[in-house]
């Protein structure tokens, strides 16, 4: 596959004729913080951030989308019909996304596309869409992913790598579809020299994410013995119950189905949901199943590291990117939540 | 304010080992830089995880509702400001406490220190009596710890407990001259088409994720209003109409009752000021009512009282 080098100068330039095909989503300087963001201009995307605050989960799940809409006006033709609302499904470039977030893209396609069922629009812009990686020079404290399967560095799940090597960039296309981007790039094949720092950089960086983590012992583990710890009370008592884990996740995939009716017209929107809120689980019932607190903090954790594992059998649904670990607003710490789950003696409820 | 680790732990042994307590609720130290983790130490074995630092700044009071237990509860200004609110509204009964008073000086705003340093990691941040010092990867800083408050923090004036059975330290000095509504000021002042897209930017990144209401203490129905489902009274989408909804019948229900402690700018995962609306409530209290929330045991908040003297004059 090709690599080009790309000079930080004519970065701008390179992003410009992006534009010009494409809808272009980067990281975008917002406030003290750095969102995904589709780009209108060049210059907005900042590729020397670190990560961004949100996951780009919303460029395919947005987090709030109008799905159908309807008219239940008597009378109408077409009243108590779903139609389906416009959507925008343009080929898009996800430039400069971490290697993580690649990862997690793939992680839910294993939910939004399976034998019996794909959902059309998580489908749809998915196969449209061309990810433009970034490498991570210098991994966050935060930051697991060779714990989970990855790697500051990894090519999983993207088209065309990027290494900043600090005057430029070098382009390595993964895919057919990266070539495609790659030859967008004016700039020459890099050099040995240039070459042999890219993968200087990707040692150091690796070196650099110092937490390991005991993935593996997760699918040893007996399940019900998991379930029935007593170290779930431990866990949860700090927790607030807020959804900021779930909504700054890149793998938390989960929606809630509303509609929105003003007189006879409505919306049928899709709302990314949290595990952690009360009502995600209440029955028309009034039952509720997951009516406590530990019940709540307990589904999450077990399954991003016991459920998923189990049944997928490709490990666990966490790209290690350290959101949660660094937005949790009472420091509940996923990879202390793995080492209590993975620990040789499991306490169990009396 | 580490100095006073020891202390908490003594006072937390002794009550645990004497079983006058059943938990000593605190903190300890967290897993990175600047976060504490609210925790209930139930043995003495526990006790020697019970930290104290600047970055307490959640409200343990939150973590006191409708519990059986006794307990001990490390409480700075704030903290004990809403337990007086807990007992007033009855959610937890004075003789089922026993505060463990801290004289606070003040909780580092992560986020701002976050901003500062944005781009480089930070691995360390330590405290001493004037100063914050913050090491990371070819980083070593000291800055004056009265810069990097939390904005609720540099305007307190109410850093010692009102209510305690026990000080762990002698009372700090309380600031004499502070202006705490210079914002709000300047927020009255716009007019209401200047100040709607004020507060609509303000509240544009909101991702509705209620991590300022789940981390107030003063959040505790059952079922918040914007949980309800039969009828449904607020959209769940991000549309700027229903976050502002929320936000603002939140702040609503906290109008007299708030005591500015910042749980919930501390726990917002992207950074909004939701403040800026409970302390005009508070202003608007203090100036009707001359009411400030948490005070005393003995006085009914004004807003679930009647009053001849009410300065509402429809009600009359």
């Amino acid at each position: 596959m090709s690599e080009v080098i790309i000079p930080k100068d004519e970065l701008a330039s390179f992003v410009g004729r992006l534009l010009e095909s494409y809808e272009v989503f980067a990281p975008v300087a917002r406030g003290g913080m750095y969102l995904f963001e589709r780009i209108s201009a060049a210059d907005e995307a900042d590729l020397s951030y670190k990560n961004t605050r949100l996951s780009p989960k919303g460029a395919f799940l947005p987090q709030s989308e109008r799905m159908f809409e309807f008219t239940v006006a008597p009378g109408k033709e077409e009243s108590g019909i779903l139609k389906e609302a416009p959507k925008e499904f343009r080929e898009r470039v996800l430039l400069g996304l971490r290697p993580c977030d690649a990862q997690a893209f793939k992680l839910v396609d294993v939910n939004f596309i399976t034998k019996e069922y794909t959902d059309p629009w998580w489908a749809r812009r998915r196969e449209k869409a061309i990810l433009v990686g970034l490498g991570c020079n210098e991994p966050r404290s935060t930051c697991f992913c060779t714990s989970t399967g990855g790697g500051p560095f990894s090519e999983k799940g993207l088209d065309v790598l990027l290494y900043d090597l600090g005057e430029s960039f070098l382009a390595r296309a993964v895919t057919e579809k990266g070539e495609q981007i790659v030859s967008f790039c004016s700039g020459k094949a890099p050099g040995e020299s240039l070459k042999s720092k890219a993968r200087e950089l990707e040692a150091a960086a690796r070196a650099k994410i110092r937490k390991s983590l005991p993935v593996d012992k997760l699918k040893e583990k007996d399940l019900l013995e998991l379930f029935n710890g007593k170290f779930w009370e431990k866990i949860e008592f700090a927790c607030i119950n807020c959804g900021t884990c779930t909504f700054v996740c890149p793998t938390c995939w989960c929606f809630d189905i509303q509609d929105e009716v003003y007189k006879n017209d409505g919306d049928r929107l899709r709302n990314w949901d949290s595990c952690m809120f009360p009502i995600f689980t209440l029955h028309g019932s009034g039952h509720n199943p997951r009516a406590q607190k530990v019940q709540r903090v307990r589904q999450r954790f077990m399954h991003k590291l016991k459920y998923y594992v189990d049944k997928y059998g490709n490990g666990v649904a966490c790209v290690g990117c350290g959101r949660c670990v660094v937005s949790c607003p009472v420091n509940i710490d996923i990879r202390r939540v793995m080492e209590v789950m993975t620990a040789e003696v499991c306490e169990r409820e009396e | 304010m580490k100095e006073y680790i020891p202390k908490i732990r003594e006072i937390a042994r002794k009550l645990l080992e004497e079983e006058k307590v059943d938990a000593v609720l605190g903190f300890r130290k967290g897993t990175i830089p600047m976060m504490n983790e609210p925790f209930m130490a139930r043995s003495a074995s526990d006790v020697d995880l019970l930290y104290w630092d600047s970055n307490c700044g959640i409200n343990l009071a939150n973590y006191l509702h409708k519990r059986k237990e006794k307990i001990a509860v490390v409480a700075k200004g704030c903290d004990t400001r809403n337990i007086v609110n807990h007992i007033v509204e009855n959610q937890v009964k004075r003789d089922q406490l026993y505060i463990i008073g801290i004289p606070c000086r003040g909780m580092i705003d992560r986020r701002q220190i976050l901003a500062m340093f944005e781009g480089r990691e930070i691995e360390e941040v330590d405290e001493d009596a004037e100063n914050v010092i913050i090491k990371g990867d070819g980083l070593s800083e000291t800055i004056p710890r009265v810069e990097v408050l939390q904005e609720n923090c540099s305007i307190c004036i109410h850093h010692n407990p009102v209510i305690y059975d026990e000080m762990v330290d002698e009372p700090v000095e309380e600031p004499d001259h502070v202006d705490r509504y210079d914002d709000i000021k300047a927020i009255e002042e716009m007019d209401p088409e200047e100040r709607y897209q004020y507060f609509r930017d303000i509240f544009s990144p909101c991702i509705r994720c209620y991590a300022c209401r789940n981390s107030c203490p003063l959040c505790y129905c059952p079922t918040c209003f914007v949980d309800e489902s039969r009828p449904q009274w607020v959209g769940k989408s991000i549309d700027i109409t229903d976050v502002m909804t929320f936000h603002f019948l939140r702040a609503f229900h906290c109008a007299g009752r708030c005591t500015d402690c910042g749980s919930c700018e501390r726990a917002c995962p992207v950074g909004i000021p939701m403040r800026l609306l409970t302390k005009k409530l508070e202003k608007d209290i203090r100036e009707l009512y001359g009411y400030e929330a948490g005070m005393s045991l003995d006085e009914r908040p004004p807003l679930d009282t009647y009053r001849p003297d009410d300065p509402e004059f429809f009600i009359k």
